[in-house]
Order: C-alpha cells, then structure tokens, then sequence
C-alpha cells in the first residue's frame, strides 16, 4: 500500500515532547474514520509508525494527531512544522463502541498518552452526552507536566452529566489534584456496573489493573474494551508484527472486547 | 507427440521427455526452478535442462543435521527436501515496495513496476505445494493482498514430484500433506527408476499443464507403472522420520502459555531465527526505510523478519518478548495452533526443515509434544489478578 501525501495545517505543542498535528491530505477528499482508529504516518526517508486518530470523527476538514517524540520516526513526526509533509495509510482498525454504549453509563479511562486515541471517542459521546446516563472521563498520568489537553479536559468537566477526574503519579508543587494510579480513580464516579461500558487505554500495566478493578466492581467483563499496542508495520494484517495470541491488533484491533484477551493479557510476554 | 491428454490421465515420460518439459517451459517464457546441487546441499535455483539436477543423489537429515549422501542409482529426485523451499521465489527475501524522492514542498512518491519474471518450479513436494496454497491465503485471502506476491503467483506453474524418499525429519503424513502431491500444481511426476528403468508417470492437474504435456513425447501409462508408483509412495509414507499428534494440539498449545516446557526449550534455542528461514509458510517481513547521501531520494525495503529476534516486538520501552522462551512459544504457538483462527489451517506442512536446520536440534514434534504431555490447563478465559 502507497501512501498518500498529506500535508500539516497545523501543530499544537501539548507537551514538551507531545504535538498534535491538523493533517490535510494533498488530493482528494479526507477520508472518514471511526474514533480509535489509526493511520500509519510516514516521515521521508526515516520511516513509518502507527499514530491513533486524535480529532473528532465529525470534523470532514482534517484528520489530527497526537505524537509523542520517542524514536526516530514518531520524532521527525512530532517535530513537523506547518506546511511540512508527511504519508499517510489509512485508517485502519477497529474503533471503539460510542453509540453501542447509548443509554448507558459510559467509563473513559487513559493513562498517558492514552488520551490521545480516546479522545475522538470522547468528542462523539458529548455530541450526543444526553443519550447516556452518565459520562466520566477518568485520566492519569506520571507528572502534570505530561498531561494532555487540560484545557480540554477542564471544558469537559462543565458539561451536564459528565464527571472528569485526573490523578497524577508523582506531583509537583502546581498540582493541587489526586495523586496515585488510575484506577484508584474509580472511586470518585458513579456508574452501575450492568449497565456500564468502560474504554481503556494507557500502557499495559494500567490497562490490567484497570480492567481488574472493574471486574472487582462488577462490571462484566465483555462490558471492558480496551485498545492494544504491538510492534506494526505493514498494518494490513501481512507482516506478521502485531500478533497478540490470534489477533493482529492492526487488524482485528487496536481495540479489543476485555473478554477475547483477559487471559492474554495476563500472561508475560504473549 | 501424444493426444491431447486430459487431467488425470496418466502417462510417461523418460529422462529426455523431462529434458524437453524444461525445454518447452523456458520456450515459453518461464524461468525454470529446479533443484541443483549447491556447497554440500539441494537448493532450488535456475536450470536449463536435467544436467543441472542432482542425479544421483540423496540427503540423510536429523535433528541439527544434513549430509547428502551417493545413490546406488542415478534418480534426480531421490532426497527430500533442502534448507530453502519455494517462498524464496514467491515471497522474495528482500523486495523494493516504493521510492521517494524530495521536492521544493516535499516529496513524492513512485510505485515499483510489478514484478515480470514468470517462474516454473520443478520439483515442488507435496508439502510444498500445500505451504504455497498456506501463503496464498495469508497473501492473498485476506482484504488487503500482497501485489508482489499476486503476480509472481499468478504467473507461477508447478511441476511437482511425488517423494520417493522420506526424510529423517519429515512428518508431512501427519500433517495430512503428504507424500502424494493432490491437488495444485500443473504436472506432478513419480520418479519410477530400477535396473532397467528411468521413467516419470506424469499427471496434468491444470488445463494449461495437460496442455503442455500434450506437447511432450510419452507414452500412455499401463497399470504395471501405476502400481510401482503407488508402491513408491506407500514406501515414503511408511519412511516419515517423525509424527506428530494433531488432534486436540491447537487446544493444548492454546491453553498452555505458562507451561514450564517453555523455559527447557528457551534454554537450548539460539534464538537464530534458522528456523523462520527456513519455514516454508513464515512469512513475517519488516521494512526499512533509507536515503540516499544526498537525503533527495527514499526508499522502502521490505524484507523476512523473524520473531526470534528483539527488534521484532519492539514497542517504545523495549521489546515485549524479551525471553527467548516468549519468543518460541510465539512461533510455535502461531504456527501450530493461532494459524488455524487465522487463516483456518495450521501453520505447518511436515516438511522438518526447522529441525533439520536448527543448529541445536530443537524439533518441532518432540516440543509439542512436551507442551501436550501436560497442558497447564488453563483456557482462554479471565485468568489474571482479580482481586
């Protein structure tokens, strides 16, 4: 698969390391995704990885991206500058269940960076905020100064019937809020466990004991959805990467029910 | 010349009518394949007549071992299988996808022509046949297709040979592939050769193989060389150096992640990857990206991966199967039981060149079995850290 040549409209520093990026694609229309998709973006010469859609699936202008500068390809990526260009493949994957979870208590839970691919979730869920009980939007991260989108965040928590909290795992002297692991977060939201569906996404570690504590609340666990990463190059199914037991997360996920998986990912190294 | 010959219709061919199927592929335009004999092993490669076969010949593998070894008789196919099969040809090693080249406002992109080169395979076992019609699926059955991979097979036709010998590591009776090549190729052979006899009972499997022989001198077969072909292929069956218990494997091996077996295998694998090399349906690749010196000019390469080695799991943090013990569980698992949920056969064709070529001998067969023995019983199901 070719890809296709987009250019960047836009870039908003997040963090020191972190940038969103407004991508315009150089001909044709922009393709429509569904929130917690991806696109494997490709930066000349240095290489191609694997990049959550980060904007509103409702939004036809652009389709944006929340990088995070850790290797060489996600580096030359988040370090674009307006009118730059990058390739683009996609979108690929499989997408989290916004509208199946209508009527519902909804349960947005992201560790780090996590945010990022939860975030188009969370723009449809709040087009559409009274068609469920409630929305909580539970985040965490190591420090307040590699958060994301606080501003949003901060806009989010105004909104009727939704409850936003955020934890940190180590504070500083500007943090005034929660400090601990996310899911010590559940604690502070209403939410009845039959009729819940809960979105996970963060690193592994976050996502387990997560998706552990609520089990232990009641929550079932085909209730759980939670988005998987894995090495990724091809990200149609054809090079064999991505595998996670049966799976290629580039294929059959990035998200995945917490039923098909839990005892996968309990195990070491699958 | 013979009549026009009809799919299934047996007839014979000598050595010189073999010569001339060589002859009259190439006068069509293929590349003909065929086993040659290359530093002390059988290895497919380019061939223009039958002097180029290793007359004469054959292999003794084991465990870690392979040797090839003098014939009382001068059969051109009297091994089994060599160190690298088909895939090489069909799933090429390295292969260009794209290039790139920069521009005052940044860069464009140009596809590679496809691939024109047309390949006939002479030789092709059994389970090779079923290791192609393996990768064909994963290439080609899914919604994205491989295009290298589509038009090289396209344009492919197949000669195989019904083995006259088992290997010390085959196990294709098992895996229900062999030693009779059933379906998918154009022609098959069965070398028939005694003291007064060097002969190949033929059978077109395709209307453009019948179509072909129909070309070639030969003669009808009689009952007499149906029989001693099929006694020739009782005789392989009856020689498998190995078996392999399929039934309830993808179950055990499903349920069986934390078995213990994992860390004694770990402690012998070299984690070489020899075996991915050599698997006739591994078809992991990766991709590297590169400049010229310049930076003007990019391009992408697409090469064989394999899950034995760390960058290939590698996520921002590290590689998520750092232990060589995840990393055999990966390809044996994936091989033998995964392979079924995803592309609804397993993985492996009981050629054993991953026990052969395996510089310490780890077999395939005897791990499973180990894993098998006594499965740590554990489903898929939630299994972890409930509180």
């Amino acid at each position: 698969m070719l890809p296709a040549l987009w250019r960047v409209r836009a870039v908003r520093a997040e963090t020191a390391d972190t940038a969103t990026l407004e991508l315009v694609p150089l001909a044709g229309a922009v393709p429509r995704f569904a929130p917690g998709q991806f696109n494997m973006l490709y930066a000349f010469g240095i290489g191609e990885a694997p990049i959550s859609l980060s904007g509103d699936a409702a939004d036809p202008s652009c389709h944006v991206h929340t990088v995070r500068a850790v290797g060489a390809v996600s580096t030359a990526i988040a370090r674009a500058r307006p009118g730059g260009m990058l390739g683009l493949r996609g979108p690929f994957g499989s997408a989290w269940p916004v509208a199946a979870a209508e009527g519902q208590d909804l349960l947005i839970v992201a560790g780090g960076l996590g945010l990022a691919p939860l975030r188009p979730a969370i723009h449809q869920a709040l087009a559409a905020s009274g068609r469920y009980r409630r929305i909580a939007i539970l985040y965490g991260g190591r420090n307040p100064a590699e958060l994301l989108f606080r501003d949003e965040l901060a806009l989010w928590a105004t909104r009727q019937g939704v409850t936003v909290a955020v934890t940190v795992d180590h504070a500083d002297a500007s943090w005034h809020g929660a400090v601990g692991v996310v899911p010590s977060l559940l604690d502070r939201v209403q939410f009845d466990p039959a009729a819940t569906v809960a979105l996970l996404c963060g690193p592994e570690v976050m996502l387990r004991f997560t998706a552990a504590a609520l089990r232990g609340a009641g929550v079932a666990a085909a209730r759980i959805f939670v988005s998987m990463e894995r090495n990724m190059k091809c990200a149609v199914g054809l090079c064999g990467h991505c595998q996670f037991g049966p799976d290629f997360i580039c294929r059959d996920g990035p998200v995945l029910p917490y039923d098909r998986i839990a005892a996968r990912l309990a195990v070491r190294e699958i | 010349m013979g009549a026009p010959t009809l799919p299934g219709a047996p007839v014979l061919l000598d050595p010189a009518g073999l010569d001339a199927l060589i002859a009259a592929l190439a006068a069509r335009g293929f590349s003909v394949i065929g086993p040659t004999l290359r530093e002390g092993a059988i290895v497919y490669d380019r061939i223009s007549g039958i002097g180029a076969l290793p007359a004469g010949w054959t292999d003794r593998q084991e465990a870690g071992r392979y040797r090839l070894e003098r014939r009382a008789d001068a059969a051109l196919f009297g091994y089994a299988v060599g160190p690298q099969s088909w895939k090489r040809f069909l799933h090429p090693p390295e292969e260009r996808l794209w290039r790139a080249r920069r521009t005052e406002d940044g860069f464009t992109i140009e596809t590679e022509p496809p691939p024109v080169e047309r390949f006939a395979f002479l030789g092709m076992r059994a389970c090779e046949l079923h290791a192609v019609a393996i990768q064909d699926r994963v290439f080609l059955g899914g919604t994205h297709q491989d295009p290298g991979y589509a038009a090289r097979r396209a344009g492919a036709f197949l000669v195989a040979v019904n083995c006259g010998t088992a290997g010390g590591t085959c196990f294709c009776v098992s895996m229900g592939t062999g030693p009779r090549a059933e379906s998918g190729f154009d022609l098959a052979l069965t070398e028939l050769i005694g003291p007064d006899r060097h002969e190949f009972l033929t059978v077109a499997g395709s209307a453009e193989g019948a179509a072909l022989l129909a070309t070639l001198p030969s003669r009808p077969a009689g009952a007499e060389a149906e029989a001693a072909a099929a006694s020739v292929m009782a005789r392989t069956e009856a020689g498998m150096g190995r078996t392999l218990e399929r039934a309830g494997l993808k179950e055990a091996l499903q349920a069986s992640p934390e078995h213990p077996h994992w860390d004694d295998v770990a402690a012998r694998c070299l984690a070489c990857a020899n075996c991915t090399m050599v698997c006739p349906t591994c078809f992991c690749t990766s991709v590297s990206d590169h400049t010229d010196l310049a930076g003007t000019e990019a391009a992408r390469v697409k090469r064989w991966d394999s899950c034995f080695t760390a960058e290939f799991s590698f996520i921002h943090g590290g590689p998520v199967r750092p232990h060589r013990s995840a990393r055999y569980r990966q390809w044996l698992t994936h091989k033998l039981a995964h392979w079924v949920d995803q592309f609804g056969s397993s993985g492996c064709v009981g050629c054993g060149r991953c026990i052969t070529w395996c510089p310490v001998g780890i077999d395939i067969t005897a791990e499973a079995a180990a894993i098998r023995a006594a499965p740590d019983a554990k489903p898929e199901q939630e299994g972890h850290g409930n509180p």
